[in-house]
């Protein structure tokens, strides 16, 4: 079986789900190759080599989704390839169908688990708004997976480092898509997806200042990032970029700390792997309570500063 | 200008979703109009209504649930409804190639879907659907403009935000706050039923076949503890940070 493992390079470097990636190379066994696109992509293509025997990096524009394709595709005609692994990221999930398509294969997108029965490649995924876990199989060739980040666990590297190449992209970007300006999420705080912890609000907060009030401190002392739900980013005090749920991200941490969340199924649906859930919110009967592990009924406005306190205080002793 | 809205009728997200046999079962779920695909028929109207001249065909590819779908579409301000009835169980893919044929017949220079349906669970369709059809396509979209043959588009990257131009014909996936979908009026609902929906067999089309299948699927339960601590904020406070220390061991 011949993979090819798809990946960018981010400000020079190997992203972070690429090692996820080789996790799940490295599950369905076979001949993994890297690809690795980018306007500078050697750095990256180097980090990537110290888990696969063999790594190319492809330089060029990469910014849409129809060029990571059409690359991805080639490379994988090329290679023969038999399984093509993209990270299910933005952009993972806009390219990958598009690779599917090109060669004529098969998309198991946004999984959180690939493994091989017999000849055919299966994996799980969520549907029904994460209700539910399906397992689903492959019934053409290629495979184009998209693999959802923080779902395997990262590769530690191989015993021996590979070869890269690095070689000049060919085609020339297709002009009737053209990428202006991009503006990056606000604030230099922790990415929500790589967060260990995560401190969310609702509307049960009331304000936007009783949210920056209630939750920011909160977030500070357990080295967490921040998360919303969409009626507070409706309301507009927070950013888009910090909503949890269908239509926000979806997280997948250690800790998940609700505070002022009704839990509408929206919402679960984006953080319902968090391993422990904590949840505080002054209706008992709030579907929230469903799924917490620990669940406080009170007022956002006295248990938030008295979390505060007491995280404070345990966490020094 | 011909532009189609794709609709999907899934269940509603409050319903509860049972599974048996290794199979979800909907019997007695509520099903709407998906949410997401609310925000593309809507935008499709709002272009109209800026002064484009748009003929607005909303297409279906489902089981006949789907046809709720469709009329509710009309009754919202699609001119017409095409419906590929089939209770086959097509992956995204598949199903965009089904998609793709409809819009090479009916000669559609814009496609607009909903970025994730709320039954599968995938951004996919779009996507492939323009690559189906050799087209651009952007995802994510909260805003967008329509000006010389040419779509300006702002929609959501991993990092941030970004602004788009695409030449159209194009596919492009929407989202919340692209708009505020309206709710259809009792006089439009009555208009729509003189509204064409025609039906289309799935065969007709070529009969794709499948290049996924559903093994098996199961609700989803992760065990909580449901664990209640009372008393006052401080004492209530104290204990769960206690247990997140102790007992979970995640601070
Ligand atoms: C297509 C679609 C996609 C969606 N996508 C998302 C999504 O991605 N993410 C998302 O979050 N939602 C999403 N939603 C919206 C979702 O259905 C809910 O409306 C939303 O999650 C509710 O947010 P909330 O819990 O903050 O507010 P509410 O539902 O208003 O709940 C507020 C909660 O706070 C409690 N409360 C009030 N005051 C206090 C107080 N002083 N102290 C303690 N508790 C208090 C209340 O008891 C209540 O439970 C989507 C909806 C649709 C239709």
């Amino acid at each position: 079986m011949v993979i090819l493992l798809v990946t960018e390079e981010r400000r020079g470097r190997l992203k972070r789900s690429a090692a996820e990636l080789v996790t799940a190379a490295r599950e369905l066994g076979g001949d993994a190759v890297g690809l690795v696109l980018g306007a500078d992509p050697g750095a990256a293509a180097e980090e990537l080599a110290a888990y696969l025997p063999r790594v190319t990096a492809l330089r060029g524009a990469f910014a849409t989704a129809e060029a990571v394709a059409a690359a991805a595709a080639d490379a994988a005609r090329d290679l023969g390839a038999d399984v093509v692994l993209f990270a299910a990221d933005k952009l993972g999930l806009s390219a990958s169908p598009r690779a599917a398509v090109r060669l004529g294969g098969a998309l198991l997108d946004d999984v959180t688990a690939v493994s091989r029965e017999g000849g055919a490649v299966r994996a799980k995924r969520f549907s029904y708004l994460s209700r539910v876990t399906e397992t689903v199989e492959a019934l053409a060739s290629p495979v184009v997976v998209s693999v959802k980040t923080n779902a395997l666990a990262p590769a530690g590297h191989a015993g021996a480092r590979g070869t890269v190449e690095v070689r000049e992209a060919p085609a020339p970007a297709d002009p009737r898509k053209r990428v202006g300006e991009r503006t990056a999420a606000q604030g230099a705080r922790l990415p929500l997806e790589e967060a260990r912890v995560v401190v969310a609000g609702g509307r049960g907060l009331g304000s936007a200042e009783r949210f920056a009030a209630v939750v920011e401190p909160l977030a500070e002392a357990l080295g967490a990032a921040v998360g919303a739900t969409r009626a507070v980013v409706d309301a507009g005090w927070r950013p888009y970029a910090e909503q949890v749920g269908q239509t926000g991200k979806t997280v997948a941490p250690e800790l998940y700390v609700a505070l002022g969340i009704s839990g509408a199924v929206q919402h679960l649906s984006g953080m319902n792997r968090a391993k422990v859930i904590v949840a505080v919110n002054k209706d008992a009967d709030a579907p929230i309570f469903k799924v917490a592990d620990y669940g406080i009924v009170g007022d956002v406005a006295s248990v938030g500063p008295a979390l505060l306190e007491a995280v404070k205080e345990t966490t020094a002793g | 200008m011909k532009v189609l809205t794709v609709v999907r009728q899934v269940p509603d997200a409050e319903a509860r979703v049972r599974a048996e046999g290794g199979r979800v079962d909907l019997t007695g779920v509520t099903f709407v109009m998906d949410g997401m695909d609310e925000y593309g028929v809507e935008e499709a109207i709002r272009l109209r209504e800026a002064g484009h001249d748009l003929e607005i065909v909303a297409v279906a590819v489902g089981p006949a649930r789907f046809a709720d779908a469709l009329r509710t579409a009309l009754a919202l301000g699609a001119d017409r409804a095409v419906h590929v009835v089939t209770d086959e169980q097509l992956d995204p893919v598949t199903l965009a190639g089904v998609v793709a044929q409809v819009a090479r017949e009916e000669g559609a220079e814009l496609v607009l879907t909903g970025g994730k349906q709320a039954d599968w669970d995938s951004s996919a369709l779009g996507p492939a659907l323009a690559e189906h059809l050799g087209w651009p396509h952007a995802d994510w979209t909260t805003r967008l403009e329509l000006a010389g043959g040419e779509l300006r588009l702002r929609h959501d990257v991993d990092d941030g935000v970004e602004e788009l131009t695409v030449t159209l014909p194009a596919v492009v996936t929407t989202q919340q706050g692209l708009n505020e979908p309206r709710y259809p009026t009792l006089p439009n609902i009555m208009k729509a039923k003189r509204k064409e929906l025609a039906t289309r067999d799935l065969a007709a089309l070529g009969a794709p076949a499948p290049r996924v299948r559903v093994v098996s699927q199961e609700i989803q339960v992760r065990p909580r503890l449901n664990r209640m601590i009372d008393g006052e904020p401080e004492e209530a406070a104290r204990e769960v940070a206690r247990l997140l220390r102790t007992e979970a061991k995640v601070i």
